[in-house]
């Protein structure tokens, strides 16, 4: 509840901070603050320190998993903020209606991690998407940022639509929204509360696929992660596409048993698609921004992997794929900003004239590619043992590592046009500290790589 | 501990190597790291293994545990000789950003150290991995023309085949009854029979690909031909050595079973392989090219010799690890001594080597008898040995790989008369002769090339343990 709570206040102290604070400094280190304050009050209820105790009715649970995705998130979204603080600053004139923003999307992702309850499951994710759209829109006097605004917005209200018909159905079949209702049994109830069941599962499931960026419905990604100003995207890439995970494979670790063994089917379809289109249309994409998009959808193809089992395996590799995505993404965006065009030959020559920038990028790159020493290694090492602990044939993880050979082809394309092709990038300013930053995240992701476990730790204790 | 700094020195005298611009101090930090792995190879020689065992990943159960038995010791011999030699034969080169170019040569040699010490499947793959890298940037900045498609063909090929060994790691890993990642516990793997194919069947495709045998060996002689000749010299003389090491490590002792079963196929494409290699090598005019092919048809002899499964074909392959490295280093190094001075590569426009440069051409002499498996050479010692095992394995089979020796000796010997025979030709006349520090690096290999083959005993010593591990139950 700490995090709710918490958060909500931290946002509405963000919204009215403009009014007394104009600084747009003091106002992004009112930000971290707020960050670092919201971490602590779920540090300390993850160690029962302090524990705000409200009576949901059992609409929300808090548990060990939960909080520590909280907390995960919450430590990514401190990077990314302290990381990209300047860059929001540039967008539009209202830093702080912009941290206003991320604490409502943050109360979104708390609620996410902890229902137990359908209804909340809704709320949660309305929570999350709509300061999505202002997000995405922030950059008014841009006809793209618009465009992807409205696109966004259109497309993510008809899921939502989707996603309460499922609830719906689930509601006729079970008659309550509660994630730990005894299940139907197939076999003892009547057919058409089978189905209904089986229907509304569905729906919830592609409502689900929606968020996450998986195909078929991934169409809106590419534009709305393509339009959106540069440093949203990359929110939106990494702690809200993580958030969206963390629900899905809350909502089907229970509920899928119900669809028996057309879930095993359905969902083997989907990650296989994501897959496919990801990576295969990542390959012919001559924006780097919109590289990213795709290589986003084809990164969800291999977390949705785990959904496919339901041990603990599954949600350690959950975790520690979001986090090697996260740290990677987070770390390539916050080049790409500084580049004045996002086109791969734009980077042509980056490693003459910046080596240590070359350098960086190259590492995350890795780490998205899954090459040892990385924490993407570890991340997708965990996927396939889970995948394959889960039982999944032999030709899953076979298309798992083809698909992971065809990313080769697009992450490396950068890697080639920074080091062997001649050339002079044009970017913006960069000073010592925002460089600092990066070596952070480069640290972690060779850490998390070397020393997955670190990640583990805090899971269980 | 001393194991450790096999790691250790390249990495450090890598790191050191960044901060460096000076080409002399480059060249003094290069081969002090260089000679101390040299020594410390030495010294693991005549020593008792002693494991370095440290605790990685607790939760898979993943130690960092370095071992080196017989072949091992023999491989990490035949690397720490390669890189020095390299270091000092292509000291005159010239390059752009040469401390990189040092630095990443270094981290190629701790990955190689790497993969012949792990004793545990996740390390191994890691350092599998990690040998790779170095080796793209090098080929991708310093290589030829075609240099950036050509290494992303070599580097997408070889990522390819390890992931799927990775999956054969996963599948035996969760088989084994300790959940542990050590070759010990992987040799007690409690696999079905489907399961231990399948698991085969992933190892393989990674090994074949890296040493590469017929279907998957596409990438090589453009590889070969497109890297800067220092990288080409380690990719043939140690780290195609990574394949046959993967086998006789890994797949001998994990999957006796499916080794035995699928012998035929292998040793079939083995031998495909190599009349290939040795057809197209004779109708090469480029000398990198003719070296290529060449290697290919020895790397394909010695994967059959190993699939026969036995003891003396075994034995063979083990000395010709060492052997092949030693013998195709020495080629490498004349070929670049030709290329750098004359400034071609092509066969029909060298000539008269002999007139011109005598030492050059007795040397090249001396290799190319050693590459046709000449007796005296050492070479002959372990192609003996291989053709023997083939022999008591199917003399037809052995027949068709007999074919290739008249093949060797008839491009090996075409080679050498066109470069050092003939009429002293215009590129040829211009050579300056090799500079000292390539002809004593030569002269060294050569003295190697001959001792051995006159005295192969202390091959024989050193991988006797390996045999006995394998074969004696």
């Amino acid at each position: 509840m700490n995090a709710i709570i918490v958060s909500t206040l931290l946002g509405v102290i963000m919204m009215f901070c403009s009014w007394v604070i104009k600084s747009a400094k003091t106002q992004r280190n009112i930000g971290l603050l707020g960050m670092l304050l919201l971490i602590l009050a779920n540090l300390a209820q993850l160690k029962g320190w302090w524990v705000i105790d409200i009576d949901t009715k059992g609409m929300l649970a808090f548990n060990q998993i939960g909080l520590f995705a909280n907390m995960t998130l919450f430590i990514l979204t401190f990077l990314y903020l302290w990381i990209n603080g300047e860059e929001i600053d540039k967008i539009g004139n209202h830093a702080a209606d912009y941290y206003a923003i991320f604490f409502f999307i943050l109360c979104g992702v708390g609620i996410l991690t902890s229902f137990d309850n359908l209804l909340m499951l809704f709320i949660g994710i309305e929570i999350l998407s709509i300061p999505l759209y202002i997000l995405t829109g922030a950059d008014k006097k841009n006809l793209l940022s618009n465009e992807a605004s409205l696109k966004y917005f259109l497309m993510g209200s008809f899921s939502t639509g989707i996603l309460l018909l499922g609830i719906t159905f689930i509601y006729g079949a079970n008659g309550s929204f509660h994630l730990s209702m005894p299940m139907i049994n197939a076999t003892t109830h009547k057919v058409d509360e089978h189905f209904l069941m089986s229907a509304g599962l569905i729906l919830l499931f592609a409502a689900m696929n929606f968020k996450v960026s998986a195909a078929p419905f991934h169409f809106w990604t590419p534009d709305v992660y393509d339009g959106a100003p540069t440093v949203f995207t990359s929110f939106m890439a990494t702690i809200v596409k993580a958030a969206g995970f963390i629900a899905f494979i809350k909502v089907f670790e229970t509920q899928r048993e119900a669809l028996g063994f057309t879930w095993v089917i359905i969902l083997t379809f989907v990650i296989v698609m994501t897959l496919f289109i990801g990576n295969i249309t990542a390959i012919f994409q001559r924006s780097v921004k919109r590289m990213l998009a795709y290589s986003s959808i084809a990164q969800a193809g291999f977390m949705l992997f785990a959904l496919y089992g339901k041990s603990i395996f599954n949600t350690e590799a959950l975790f520690l794929y979001i986090v090697a995505y996260s740290i990677a993404t987070i770390g390539l965006f916050a080049v790409l900003v500084k580049m004045k065009d996002y086109s791969f030959e734009s980077f042509n020559g980056l490693a003459k004239q910046n080596p240590g920038l070359a350098f960086l990028t190259t590492l995350f790159l890795f780490s998205l590619a899954g090459i040892p020493l990385t924490a993407g290694f570890f991340a997708k090492y965990y996927m396939l043992n889970a995948l394959f602990t889960a039982g999944a044939g032999l030709w899953l993880l076979v298309v798992a590592i083809v698909f992971a050979a065809c990313s080769i082809f697009y992450y490396f394309r950068l890697v080639q046009a920074m080091y062997f092709t001649p050339g002079t990038p044009s970017m913006y300013e960069m000073d010592k500290i925002y460089n600092i930053k990066l070596w952070v995240l480069a640290v972690l992701v060779i850490l998390f790589g070397l020393f997955p476990s670190l990640l583990f730790n805090y899971l269980y204790f | 501990m001393f194991l450790l700094l096999f790691l250790l020195i390249p990495i450090i005298a890598a790191f050191l190597l960044l901060f460096v611009k000076k080409a002399q101090t480059i060249q003094f930090i290069a081969m002090t790291s260089g000679l101390l792995s040299l020594l410390n190879a030495v010294y693991l020689l005549f020593n008792k293994t002693v494991n370095f065992d440290m605790p990685w990943l607790l939760i898979l159960n993943s130690r960092f545990l370095l071992q080196a038995d017989g072949v091992a010791k023999l491989l990490i011999l035949l690397t720490a000789i390669s890189f020095p030699a390299i270091f000092l034969a292509t000291s005159k080169n010239e390059r752009s950003q040469n401390n990189i170019f040092t630095a990443l040569m270094l981290f190629t040699q701790a990955g190689l150290m790497g993969v012949f010490l792990a004793g545990d499947a996740l390390l191994f793959y890691f350092f599998w991995e990690l040998a790779l890298i170095p080796v793209y940037f090098l080929c991708s900045i310093w290589g030829g023309e075609k240099r950036i498609a050509v290494t992303f063909k070599f580097f997408l090929y070889t990522f390819v085949g390890s992931l799927l060994m990775l999956i054969g790691i996963i599948l035996v890993y969760t088989n084994t009854p300790d959940h542990s990642f050590l070759i010990q516990s992987f040799t007690k793997a409690h696999l079905t029979t489907t399961q231990s194919v399948t698991a085969f069947a992933l190892f393989l495709i990674a090994f074949l690909i890296k040493m590469p045998i017929f279907p998957f060996h596409t990438w090589q002689p453009d590889a070969y031909e497109q890297s800067p000749t220092a990288v080409t010299m380690v990719l043939s003389a140690v780290m195609v050595k990574m394949g046959l090491y993967g086998v006789i490590r890994w797949l001998m002792p994990l999957f006796p079973a499916a080794f035995v079963a699928h012998e035929n196929l292998i040793i079939l494409l083995s031998i495909i392989g190599i009349l290939y290699a040795s057809l197209v090598a004779i109708r090469q005019d480029d000398l990198k090219k003719l070296i290529a092919y060449s290697s290919i048809a020895h790397i394909g002899l010695m994967n059959a010799a190993l699939f026969t499964h036995n003891q003396i074909g075994v034995q063979g392959a083990l000395i010709q690890l060492f052997s092949h490295g030693v013998n195709v280093l020495g080629l490498w190094i004349i070929a670049d001594v030709i290329e750098q001075q004359s400034g071609t590569r092509s066969m029909k426009a060298l000539g008269g080597l002999a007139k011109k440069q005598p030492t050059l051409a007795i040397l090249l002499v001396g290799f190319s008898f050693a590459n046709i498996a000449l007796p005296l050479t050492n070479a002959f010692v372990g192609e003996f040995l291989m053709f023997n095992s083939l022999f008591q394995f199917n003399p037809w089979i052995a027949a068709a790989a007999g074919v290739s020796v008249v093949l060797a000796a008839i491009y090996t010997l075409n080679m050498v008369q066109k470069v050092a025979y003939g009429e002293v030709s215009e590129a040829i006349s211009i050579m300056q002769g090799p500079n000292k520090n390539a002809q004593a690096v030569l002269i060294l290999l050569l003295v190697i090339v001959f001792l051995t083959g006159v005295y192969p005993q202390p091959l024989f010593d050193v991988t006797a343990d390996t045999l006995k591990q394998l074969f004696v139950k």
